[in-house]
């Protein structure tokens, strides 16, 4: 599936877009983990949870589970929230 | 904390190494510590909040990172920030079957293990947690035994507990005689020892004052907030602590601390964040008083900076401020952006909160800036190279 990865996180992908799979987000995530080390952690903390000013979106509909079940033509989008100043 | 390593034909150079809420800088002295070439920004963007070089290698260094948007990391450089690679497994807390566990929101303080473990470092969190690496700041465990432990969570608070960015565990020391024998401080917490490595620890607050004075039990750790706690390399049995109630000192064996910022001028007070230790001589300490009344300030007292030294263990205080603005100067020094070096005479360093980088050349008696306009300075820490 496409993943879009937000600009913060580039330095890991050196990419925008990149082709992963997964059965889950979890799974997903944790191939991405294993792709580019570091990444998961900079996404979700030590107890699974997306962190505050992280966004994930597949298909559009914002997830915030890591047990949402991924197919191979979905369309995973990880943003960076609209925060701070 | 200072760097001894040093080459045996070239004279030794200072490395003042500048952590802050916009990246990191090193900054090169020559020398004579008179010019200084600036090597940066590393990690543009990113919330530094400790850079510190390795003393036993010189040249190891670690950065603890975080950004607005991400979480938190530790990157590692072994050839002085030409290079970095990211921790791969950093501070983190156990995670819970439960969801609701604890998560490092940003490693706050670094400390290097002693000379006889090499490769060992210490680091404490915000949410308050202490964590261990074995192998030069690459992997990260948690110490269970006080991050877990029942009656040391309540003394931590939650997360809205202790200072306007999180509350901190910080000044974590180790005993330079002995690798099991170790301090932290928390604020808000207390100070804690720990004489077996850290499987069983206990509180050190006797003779400290409490927070808001009367109405609270002053044996209860969670009503004690140390600032800043140093060890004198020259001395390890003495102990300087900058508090939220004012400065203190504890000659070990003793358990309880000495108030002795008594002496400072009542319109400056005894209230700040940083404190520094002379690397040689045991009675000797800075401090850099900032305006703790009323709703706390945090600024410079009558927006004059100025640094107190003491050379007689706290009986009593010198003003420092050769060079420093007279007045309309309203920032103010955080726990971490004030070190020493190694010279004779001594060096000292101090970054503000307006991203001022100051250093003296001869122990604070006069005061030149080496750069301005960086962003709010959190740490300033030195190594001799």
């Amino acid at each position: 599936m496409n993943v879009l990865i937000p600009s913060a996180l580039q330095s890991y992908t050196g990419a925008s877009r990149v082709e992963a799979e997964g059965a889950t987000l979890a799974a997903l995530l944790a191939e991405l983990d294993r792709r580019y080390a570091g990444i998961r952690f900079r996404i979700v903390d030590e107890q699974d949870r997306v962190r505050r000013h992280i966004w994930i979106f597949v298909n559009g509909i914002q997830v915030d589970t890591l047990a949402r079940p991924l197919t191979a033509t979905d369309q995973v989008n990880i943003v960076q929230a609209l925060s701070g100043g | 904390m200072t760097s001894s390593k040093k080459s045996t034909t070239d004279p030794a150079r200072t490395m003042v190494l500048i952590a802050t809420r916009k990246g990191a800088w090193l900054f090169h002295g020559d020398a004579d510590r008179t010019h200084w070439r600036v090597d940066g920004p590393h990690f543009l963007g990113h919330v530094i909040s400790h850079l510190v070089l390795d003393p036993r290698d010189g040249r190891t260094l670690l950065a603890a990172a975080k950004t607005g948007h991400l979480g938190p990391t530790v990157f590692r450089s072994t050839d002085h920030g030409r290079s970095w690679q990211e921790a791969q497994q950093p501070p983190a807390f156990a995670k819970t079957t439960d969801g609701t566990g604890r998560a490092v929101d940003h490693t706050f303080w670094l400390t290097p293990g002693p000379a006889s473990q090499p490769g060992v470092w210490y680091a404490g969190t915000s949410p308050q947690g202490l964590f261990r690496s074995n192998d030069g700041g690459i992997t990260w465990a948690p110490f269970s035994s006080l991050n877990d432990d029942p009656e040391f969570r309540e003394w931590m608070g939650s997360a809205q507990d202790g200072t306007p960015d999180g509350p901190k565990l910080h000044s974590i020391i180790v005993d330079p005689r002995d690798a099991a024998h170790l301090y932290i401080a928390m604020s808000g917490g207390g100070v804690h020892e720990t004489l077996d490595g850290g499987a069983t620890w206990h509180p050190l607050i006797a003779g400290l004052d409490v927070v808001e004075g009367f109405g609270f039990d002053a044996s209860k750790p969670t009503f004690h907030d140390p600032h800043c706690v140093r060890l004198c390399p020259s001395n390890p049995d003495r102990l300087y602590q900058q508090n939220h109630c004012g400065i203190y000192r504890l000659d070990r064996p003793a358990n309880a601390w000495v108030s002795i910022g008594g002496p400072l001028p009542k319109n400056v007070g005894d209230i700040g964040f940083p404190l520094v230790v002379h690397p040689r001589d045991a009675d000797v300490a800075w401090v850099f008083p900032m305006d703790g009344t009323s709703v706390w300030p945090r600024t410079s007292p009558d927006g004059k900076p100025a640094v107190f030294v003491t050379r007689n263990a706290g009986k009593t205080w010198q003003r420092l401020d050769s060079g420093l603005p007279s007045a309309q100067a309203w920032w103010t020094v955080k726990r971490q952006a004030m070190s020493a070096d190694s010279g004779d005479p001594v060096g000292l360093y101090f970054g503000t909160t307006s991203g001022e980088l100051w250093h003296s050349r001869d122990e604070g008696r006069s005061w030149v800036l080496i750069a301005q306009h960086l962003p709010e300075i959190y740490a300033v820490e030195t190594a001799t190279l």
